[in-house]
């Protein structure tokens, strides 16, 4: 399980990599934000995309979008960690395909949780 | 500038002409008509001065009037006490960070101490054990404690561990908080730009058009739904969620 871990502030991406490996997931990769990710997506076999949403450069809403446009990405499971926390967003990014949303500050049971839940459905088909 | 040098150009003209009549008037005695020309000369310079002030006053007031149109100047006076409740929600966030990694730290600490006195302990018994300073007895001792302290080690290194992870969450303040601050240096940059703007405004009475396009293009660029950044109490007073289990419910509503 291939991750990549998008988000501009390093404290926040390390400690979603440190909780991912508590989770088992041990092979993970970092960007800062969607200009810099969306060719690494592009580039490499990751499985699963956990992105921030407010990012210079390009945002996560953006980031999203453009995986759900690119053919060998639109069924990457993306998971959205951020602050944003307006209904309009979470609409937004529901619309535009998310798989799962977080807001922070999360706990690791949280993270856990949508992790497992992702994985359920893609593994049940649905 | 030119308009007004041809301004006082043509008053001067209409001076010189009442001067010349008065000459004439004066040598010929008419003291009436004197008296009459002399005071059509003081007002005619004062109508011009009026006008000029006048003038000014009114383009003082449109580029006033302008600027703070253009550049938002009274919602910017809005968010200044919002700034400042940003930076004290700052304050309370790092405090919140900073007392829950010491109190992790201090919950997680005697665990450690005590898992050390014991392992020592333990180190000697054992040390005892293989010189064969061990009596029958003694071993059982020992047996039962290695016992009790292989349960209580898991546990005791579960609890440390989940003080370090503790302490580790408490870091997720950095991208809050930086959130938060990011945005106070765009407010205070914002009147930065302005004050600069009104400076040179008031210096030469130009207007402020020249910002506009610039401005325009940049707002246009903005993306539909802009990120916000953390919520912040007090501040925040668009529609939104209070908690993870407000997202759960709203995307559950919304068929996940």
């Amino acid at each position: 399980m291939k991750i990549l871990i998008v988000d501009d502030f390093s404290t926040m991406r390390r400690i979603i990599k440190n909780l991912l490996r508590d989770l088992g997931f041990t092979n993970t990769t970092e960007a800062d934000d969607g200009l810099t990710a969306l060719p690494m997506l592009q580039a490499g076999d990751f499985d699963f995309l956990v992105t921030d949403w407010n990012m210079p450069g390009m945002q996560g809403i953006d980031l999203l979008k453009a995986v759900r446009a690119d053919a060998n990405l639109a069924s990457l499971p993306v998971l959205m960690v951020t602050a944003e926390q307006k209904r309009e967003q979470i609409v937004e990014a529901a619309q535009a395909g998310v798989n799962g949303y977080i807001v922070k500050p999360f706990t690791a049971q949280t993270l856990k949780e949508k992790i497992d839940k992702i994985f359920e459905r893609i593994d049940g088909g649905g | 500038m030119s308009d007004a040098t041809n301004d006082a150009a043509e008053t001067q003209e209409d001076i010189l002409a009442r001067a010349e009549e008065l000459v004439r008037e004066m040598q010929a005695g008419n003291e009436e008509r004197v008296q009459t020309l002399l005071d059509l000369i003081n007002r005619s310079r004062e109508e011009g001065i009026y006008h000029e002030v006048g003038k000014m006053t009114r383009q003082l007031h449109d580029t006033l009037n302008a600027f703070c149109e253009e550049t938002r100047l009274d919602q910017i006076a809005d968010e200044i006490p919002d700034a400042r409740s940003r930076l004290r929600h700052v304050i309370t966030l790092t405090q919140q960070a900073a007392d829950r990694s010491l109190g992790a730290v201090e919950a997680t600490l005697p665990t450690c101490d005590q898992l050390s006195t014991r392992i020592h302990r333990l180190g000697e018994s054992w040390q005892n054990f293989k010189r064969r300073e061990m009596t029958v007895e003694q071993f059982r001792a020992l047996s039962s404690e290695l016992e009790g302290f292989f349960v209580d080690a898991e546990q005791d290194t579960a609890d440390i561990r989940s003080g370090l992870n503790d302490i580790m969450m408490a870091q997720d303040f950095q991208d809050l908080t930086g959130q938060i601050i990011g945005r106070v240096i765009e407010l205070v940059e914002e009147v930065e730009g302005n004050l600069v703007d009104l400076v040179r405004i008031t210096g030469t009475r130009l207007t402020p058009q020249e910002n506009d396009k610039e401005k325009k293009e940049t707002a246009e660029l903005k993306p539909d739904v802009e990120a916000e950044g953390p919520v912040v109490p007090g501040v925040t007073k668009a529609d939104t969620v209070s908690g993870q289990d407000e997202v759960d419910d709203l995307l559950s509503s919304l068929g996940f």
